[in-house]
């Protein structure tokens, strides 16, 4: 069997598990805490979203990489 | 740009063939500054459009100032105190965050119109898919928010942003250099890389599924195209109406940024 295309796309594929488990952290501590104090969540959403931004940047890296680097 | 080709289904189908990363850039409207790449084309108009349509709709519906806002003006209000309160107060601190309001206010709605585009009929394409708008809008931020540190703190802005303070002394050769990489060149990469990056996924999904969907219904010519066929539209649509969500998430996180880094060039050290 022969299998023809990138290795390009394995690569952002593994980039993106870290990213991936690390927005579900994120948004897993996120839930907890409004669970437990749903007062603090004005406090914690944009917190939360600033967790999300910078846990993706290495995914985003890596699918960017994967267009660039031939 | 063989890297989104996906080999499996162009194999099964014999004639099936995925859209590329060259179907994002359409064809010119007329040839100005054609010499330096593409030229006047569908992704410029809809940057002015959204530009114009932006400064129309702050101008108009702050014309009035009437004390009881009638619903024209309730609507800019409230599309200004959004970003006012929930990015510049919430982030920046309510001592000092009047004055980077404007700046907040704007990305963020100019940078929403431009990505709610690639959800409107006949639009269909969010500018910012294409790299230049944000890194245009991200370097106009790098640079704001590196003048306002050096405003604030004078030459000591690299010991606010480079030296994080509770490190023992010898460690500040490692951290030094990583911080001054993380902050000066991957804070502004990732910044505008983000933006760009989840509207081009997001556009090749949609469009990705267009493909399949035509291709089930017209090309194949068996009958079960249909049922799949039908199955990728429905599909689809949940991709698309997810894709809404994702342009407004971005767009936030975008403005949400910006009001991060002028927090951290203006605030104490940390």
């Amino acid at each position: 069997m022969q299998i023809s295309g990138s290795l390009n796309a394995i690569g952002y594929g593994l980039s993106a598990i870290g990213g991936g488990i690390g927005v579900g952290l994120v948004f897993a501590a996120f839930i907890q805490g409004v669970a437990r104090q749903p007062e603090a969540q004005r406090v914690l959403q944009p917190l939360a979203f600033m967790g999300l931004a910078f846990t993706e940047a290495l995914a985003i890296l890596g699918l960017v990489f994967a267009f660039v680097w031939k | 740009m063989n890297a989104l080709a996906l080999p499996t289904a162009a194999a099964e189908g014999g004639g099936f063939q995925s859209p590329t990363l060259e179907d994002l850039h359409l064809p010119e409207i007329f040839p100005w500054g054609a010499e330096y790449g593409s030229g006047f084309g569908k992704q410029m108009l809809l940057v002015i459009v959204a530009a114009a349509v932006i400064a129309w709709f702050f101008v108009a519906t702050a014309r009035k100032r009437a004390l009881v806002p009638g619903k024209f003006q309730f609507a800019g209000e409230m599309a200004y105190s959004f970003a006012r309160n929930s990015m510049g107060r919430d982030i920046i601190g309510e001592r000092d965050f009047r004055k980077f309001t404007p700046i907040i206010t704007a990305l963020f709605w100019f940078i929403l119109l431009s990505n709610i585009m690639g959800a409107i009929p006949f639009l269909q394409l969010p500018t910012t898919s294409h790299v230049a708008l944000p890194y245009a809008l991200a370097g106009i931020v790098y640079l704001y928010w590196i003048y306002l540190g050096f405003k604030t703190h004078g030459i000591g802005y690299f010991k606010v942003a480079l030296m994080p303070s509770g490190v023992p002394w010898p460690f500040y050769f490692l951290v030094i250099p990583i911080e001054f990489v993380s902050t000066f060149f991957v804070r502004p990469l990732t910044h505008s890389l983000r933006l760009f990056a989840t509207m081009l996924s997001g556009h090749m999904v949609i469009a990705l599924t267009g493909a399949a969907m035509s291709y089930m219904f017209t090309g194949l010519g068996q009958w079960w195209g249909y049922p799949i066929g039908s199955l990728i539209f429905i599909g689809g649509i949940a991709m698309a109406l997810f894709e809404v969500f994702i342009q407004v998430l971005q767009a936030y996180v975008f403005a949400l940024l910006t009001s991060v880094y002028i927090q951290s060039s203006i605030g104490e050290a940390h």
